[in-house]
């Protein structure tokens, strides 16, 4: 979709400055000396990688950080962001990537907490739905406001949340991956929101690392590169290749990835049959879904967040039981087996939050590693753990992996989060698995971490394991991928063999329009 | 029809009525503390010291001043010294919420002994005075609903008001509001600007005031004596109650006059002497809140962030 | 690809493993706990107008002056070490089990009835016996709690709470009623079998060999939590059940297992009880060791060594605490006070840190200033 109505804001006066800004972790500086400044009814957009500083720095401008030096100026006059309630009053609001929403609620009740105008000590309702539905009509925003927040779609919240931002007065809105949980149709609406917002003379700061977004909606475009800012552009004045060497520091790399057409004569390794589930709210996250994945097959699963991935995956690992249907690992049915059982039987989960199912953060990198492994010969006798044997275990994934730790001692906790995932996937990926479930692999790593994760998939594709590769990165899936499922409201869409579709009718599977 | 009217308002069961309510109260009243906390994400597990001690200073202070109120408000205050304690160690410095409480729990079963001895020597217990009771002219003449909600003490009166009260503060209110949130999604809550230390730290307070008063019930009015470890795990019996009742203090009206009655019974069928040993009777409470508990409890509705540390302004980038 | 080795571990059993594990800054707040606590415990003795020096003195007197002082304190001790370690082995699962003094008390009338039922039984097969029952019925009593967890969801915090009213009513009943010593009028048991009562193993004392149960039993903890596979699952599924469970560990077992074992060494220590000091069965077996063996085992910093220490202490203190009393005059209440005042120190050692933190950045904002 063509954004052409861009209106050229520069002459007037700034809205907002950012001048020299610090912003330190104990030791570890998230954002150095950083500049900035958006004018009323631009599009600025933010662009960085995980871990660039881009939250950061929005933190501090609503107030949930204090920085450690440096200057806000808004409309020329020099302020101090000490608490969210400040920034409020002061018209900049902020829509977060994780939705700061209580579910429990009804979308007025969430618009009124901690807001005084809204009725003090007892809130009126009926005045705030009004007020909901009237920002509603402004901006195109459709929502009801006596819903509660749980019954909504992703979408649904979404404007909630920018509906909450404008309440309270919001002249300069900051959305930060706004687009990382809708669909591409979902996300050209966000688009047209964004523009309405912007004519009707509110900023917009758009935090984002997709590239071709910025380069469709913004009007100006700061990179941030480990804390700093590397450089800011007017849009039409750049391209994909630029920014991205501006952003990551060097060209991307390409994978080698051999693809093979997918093998329908011998029988598949995995094969999913009519699986369905239904969880404890009693809403049936995955209807119906058919896969089979082949020996030496990257097989993807592409979709957006929330349409039952995470619960595909946690089924196959063992940790949910499907309410129906059957899943086979080389012929013998494990839809009822534990999860030692499938991992006896060659299966390696790779979770999709490795703090929380992957690993464990207060045990050291010597016991992580047996997490799996330690019932089995040589690790364990007897009943009794055999520490030589272990010892040598944990050095080997260490090395092989290239795992950077100080001692096998180390707290897992301590190691940094590429590290932590590596140790994941060495720990699962040594035992040679024949099927390998890899939910998020890259989620939250930078580009050097991704691209180990990405090789060493490829590299138990070549050994012949069968991968199921989950990801919310498209590209990631497309790249990879030698045939791709689409997921949608728990069912399979369409299947696809490598290069044989394109993002278009992947994005139309994606948000539930069938071909 | 006459015969059943008749037997309602008979004496022994109006009786077993106006105790069930009576013996309600104080688990009721440590109960409808804990849904401030628990809503606002806080265990407090040390309800049963906090009982136990408001029993006691109650109980003494009621008997220097001759006065109920003073007892009770007393209670009040003692209870709320070791919310802000207990709250200290959960919210501010993120100790193990369960062992916490517990601590707390056994520090205050020393302590309420020593201070005891302390205050009255060893030997002869001193009774304290009767309080009375308040009959609501009218209301208290209806069958079964008149002695048990309208023949009693006026701390059961008071209890009824913060029923009412906390409803509507939970409910209505937009304090009551930034406690929800608080409970389901602390991140969420400060970026709306809510203080959820502070409003956990006040949950924590109202709690332990509560449990005071519910503690100084037992001493007070329930009885009229202060004995080493009276709340016998009524604190405990709370939180049972609080799952249960589903955390809304309707709920747990009703689910408290549940263990009032079973608790009635068995102190009634001892004097019936119905050929039970006596001790099997006094299980009943606890076999009760066992049953309860295992298996007439939903999970699914605890607030989504109970028992988790909050940290204030979040981690990283 | 490839980098340095790293250092590998030592082997875990050498001296300076065992000396970093034991000294740790954990040991230094909790001896600054300790300490703490008893400096409080100093101002309440203080409120009852008693000479501070001549009470602590009269305390630490009672508690290991003489041989007899200690013996006494080592026999308080061995119930404590006993259930403590059982709290501990649990704790280390993420279980609370809270119930460790219903679950003696059942260990206690179980082993006594099989002792004074099977009296002509030879000692060698009598006292394995009696050991097993308690063991079982321990075991078994915790295990009602941990099955409502495992299947239904139940909290077994509140559930070992509320077996521990159960289990002492339940006592109360049997030795008032069935089991009662014939012709006697007292809530107790006849007398145990001699062959059954265990032996003293230190001359003109009653310290007896319950103690010596309670050093092996901590020795085969500590061996079991960090030398077998078992234990290493409860250490795994206590700090990450979620993860435990996908690595194809089988948490419910593992957290039934260990609220098991937890109840059958609280049995253990009831047994001791019945046989050591008691010689029957009594209706208040137990001033509350069970809800003691809580502060014990969290003192010992949940390592089945550094509970037997604890256990010590604390057995020193309520010793002593009835010298204290009938030489000066303190309610031995007081050292129950202690008692808590160390654990909830314990806990709040946090604040140390954080005081600490504060410190530091005032200086570092003075620096920069």
């Amino acid at each position: 979709m063509e954004f052409t109505e861009k209106k050229p804001s520069f002459d007037n006066q700034p809205i907002l400055q950012v001048k020299d800004i610090i912003v330190t972790y104990g030791s570890f500086v998230a954002n150095d000396h950083i500049n900035l400044d958006i004018h009323p009814g631009e599009i600025h957009a933010l662009l960085g990688e995980n871990g660039a500083g881009k939250t950061t720095l929005m933190k501090v401008l609503v107030g949930l950080l204090q920085p450690k030096s440096g200057k806000i100026f808004l409309e020329d006059h020099e302020v101090t962001i000490d608490s969210a309630i400040t920034a409020q009053s002061m018209g900049i609001g902020m829509v977060h990537q994780h939705f700061m929403l209580i579910p429990t609620l009804t979308v007025a009740q969430n618009v009124c907490i901690g807001l005084r105008s809204a009725g003090y000590p007892f809130p009126d309702l009926r005045k705030v739905s009004n007020r909901i539905r009237e920002l509603s009509e402004r901006y195109n925003l459709q929502v009801d406001p006596n819903v509660k927040v749980s019954q909504l779609s992703v979408g649904a919240q979404q404007r909630v949340e920018i509906i909450k931002v404008l309440y309270r007065g919001a002249r300069i809105l900051i959305l930060d991956e706004p687009t990382a949980v809708l669909t591409p149709q979902e996300t050209d609406g966000l688009f047209e929101v964004i523009q309405n917002l912007a004519q009707q003379n509110n900023s917009i700061i758009f935090i984002s690392h997709k590239l071709n977004e910025v380069m469709t909606i913004s009007h100006r475009i700061t990179v941030l590169r480990q804390g700093k800012v590397v450089a800011t552009r007017n849009t039409p004045e750049t391209d994909v290749r630029e920014l991205a060497r501006l952003m990551v520091g060097h060209d991307l790399g390409n994978l080698n990835v051999r693809h093979n057409v997918a093998k329908t004569t011998t029988p598949p390794l995995v094969r999913i049959e009519n699986l369905r589930f239904m969880d404890e709210r009693k809403l049936e996250s995955l209807r119906r879904i058919d896969l089979d994945i082949h020996e030496g097959e990257i097989h993807g699963i592409a979709g957006v967040d929330g349409n039952g991935q995470e619960e595909l995956a946690r089924i196959l690992a063992g940790l949910f039981t499907p309410s129906s249907g059957k899943v086979w690992l080389a012929g013998q049915d494990i839809t009822h087996a534990s999860p030692a059982r499938r991992i006896s039987a060659g299966m390696a989960y790779i979770p999709g939050d490795r703090q929380r199912t992957g690993l464990v953060l207060d045990m050291s990198v010597i016991e992580n590693s047996i997490l799996e492994l330690n019932t089995h010969d040589p690790y364990s006798k007897n009943g009794f753990m055999n520490f030589n044997e272990i010892n040598n275990l944990a050095t080997n994934l260490v090395q092989s992996y290239d795992i950077r730790c100080r001692d096998l001692q180390q707290n897992v906790g301590t190691l940094s989060g590429g590290n932590q995932q590596k140790l994941v996937l060495a720990r699962q990926l040594f035992r040679n698995p024949r099927f390998i479930i890899a939910m998020q692999p890259t989620r939250g790593l930078d580009v050097g971490a991704t691209e180990y994760v990405h090789s060493m998939l490829i590299e138990q594709q070549k050994r012949g394991s069968a991968i199921l590769l989950i990801s919310t990165e498209l590209d990631e899936v497309l790249e990879l991928s030698d045939r791709v499922s689409v997921i949608y409201g728990g069912q399979i869409m369409g299947t696809f063999n490598h290069g044989q579709t394109n993002k278009e009718t992947i994005g139309l599977l994606m948000a539930g329009k069938t071909l | 029809m006459n015969d059943i009217l008749s037997f309602l308002t008979s004496p022994v069961v109006s009786g077993f009525f106006s105790a069930s309510m009576r013996l309600a109260a104080p688990i009721l009243l440590a109960a409808l503390g804990g849904i401030y906390n628990e809503r606002a994400g806080v265990l407090n597990i040390g309800m049963e010291g906090m009982m136990l001690m408001g029993s006691l200073i109650g109980f003494t202070i009621g008997h220097i001043t001759g006065s109920l109120w003073l007892g009770v408000l007393a209670a009040a205050l003692t209870g709320v010294l070791l919310g802000l304690i207990l709250g200290f160690f959960t919210i501010t410095l993120d100790a193990n919420q369960v062992v916490a409480g517990i601590s707390i729990n056994l520090l205050c079963v020393g302590l309420a002994s020593f201070l005891y001895r302390l205050f009255y020597g060893l030997g002869l217990q001193p009774r304290g005075t009767d309080y009375g009771i308040w009959n609501i002219p009218g209301l208290s003449q209806i069958p079964v609903i008149g002695p048990m909600f309208f023949q009693q003490s006026p701390l059961v009166y008071l209890t009824y008001l913060i029923i009412a009260v906390s409803f509507i503060v939970i409910f209505r209110s937009s304090w009551g509001l930034s406690i929800i949130a608080t409970g389901e999604n602390p991140a969420a809550a400060e970026t709306l600007g809510v203080n959820v230390v502070r409003t956990r730290y006040i949950s924590m307070v109202i709690s332990g005031a509560l449990c005071g008063i519910g503690g100084a019930f037992l001493s007070l009015v329930a009885t009229s004596v202060f004995l080493d470890n009276m709340t016998a795990g009524r604190g405990y019996i709370a939180l049972a109650i609080l799952l249960l009742g589903r955390r809304n203090p309707l709920g747990l009206l009703a689910a408290a006059l549940m263990f009032g009655a079973a608790d009635a019974l068995q102190l009634r069928t001892q004097l019936l002497n119905i050929g039970i040993p006596f001790q099997f009777m006094l299980m009943l409470p606890y076999l009760l809140t066992i049953v309860v508990l295992s298996f007439f409890v939903r999970r699914t509705d605890n607030p989504a962030a109970l028992g988790e540390h909050f940290k204030q302004g979040g981690g990283e980038s | 690809m490839t980098q340095p080795i790293p250092e590998t571990s030592r082997p875990s059993n050498s001296f300076d493993q065992i000396l970093r594990r034991v000294f740790t800054p954990d040991l230094a707040s909790t001896l600054g706990s300790i300490v703490l606590a008893m400096i409080v415990g100093a101002g309440l003795i203080a409120l009852r107008g008693v000479n501070l020096l001549l009470a602590y003195q009269a305390l630490f007197d009672g508690a290991f002056g003489n041989l007899n002082s200690i013996a006494e304190s080592l026999i308080v001790a061995t119930p404590l070490a006993l259930a403590g370690i059982g709290v501990t082995i649990a704790f280390r699962a993420g279980v609370f089990n809270v119930g460790a003094e219903g679950q003696l008390y059942i260990g206690a009338i179980a082993s006594t009835y099989v002792g004074l039922t099977f009296a002509n039984l030879p000692g060698y097969l009598l006292i394995p016996l009696m050991m097993l029952t308690a063991m079982l019925a321990g075991g078994l009593w915790a295990g009602i709690a941990g099955l409502l967890k495992v299947w239904m969801g139940a909290s077994e915090m509140i559930n070992t709470i509320m077996l521990n009213y159960i289990a002492t009513f339940l006592v109360s009943y049997l030795v008032h009623g069935p089991l009662q010593e014939p012709g006697s009028p007292l809530g107790q048991t006849a007398m145990l079998p001699a062959q059954a009562w265990l032996v003293h193993i230190l001359p003109r004392t009653r310290l007896h060999a319950g103690l010596i149960i309670a050093v092996i039993i901590s020795i085969i903890a500590a061996v079991v939590l960090w030398r077998t596979t078992w234990g290493f699952h409860i250490r795994v599924v206590g700090k990450n059940p979620i993860a435990a469970q996908a690595a194809g560990i089988q948490v419910n077992w593992i957290l039934l297992s260990a609220l098991m074992a937890s109840g059958a060494l609280a049995g253990l220590a009831g047994y001791g009880e019945a046989a050591g000091p008691q010689h029957r069965m009594i209706e208040y077996i137990s001033p509350g060791y069970g809800y003691t063996a809580i502060v014990v085992a969290l003192l010992g910093q949940l390592n089945p060594l550094g509970v037997l220490a604890a256990a010590i202490l604390f057995g020193g203190l309520e010793v002593g605490a009835t010298t204290m009393e009938s030489a000066v005059g303190v309610p031995s209440a007081v050292v129950t006070v202690i008692q808590y005042l160390i654990v909830l120190f314990l806990i709040g050692r946090g604040a140390f840190d954080l005081i600490r933190q504060k410190l530091h950045r005032e200086k570092k904002s003075e620096q920069r200033a």
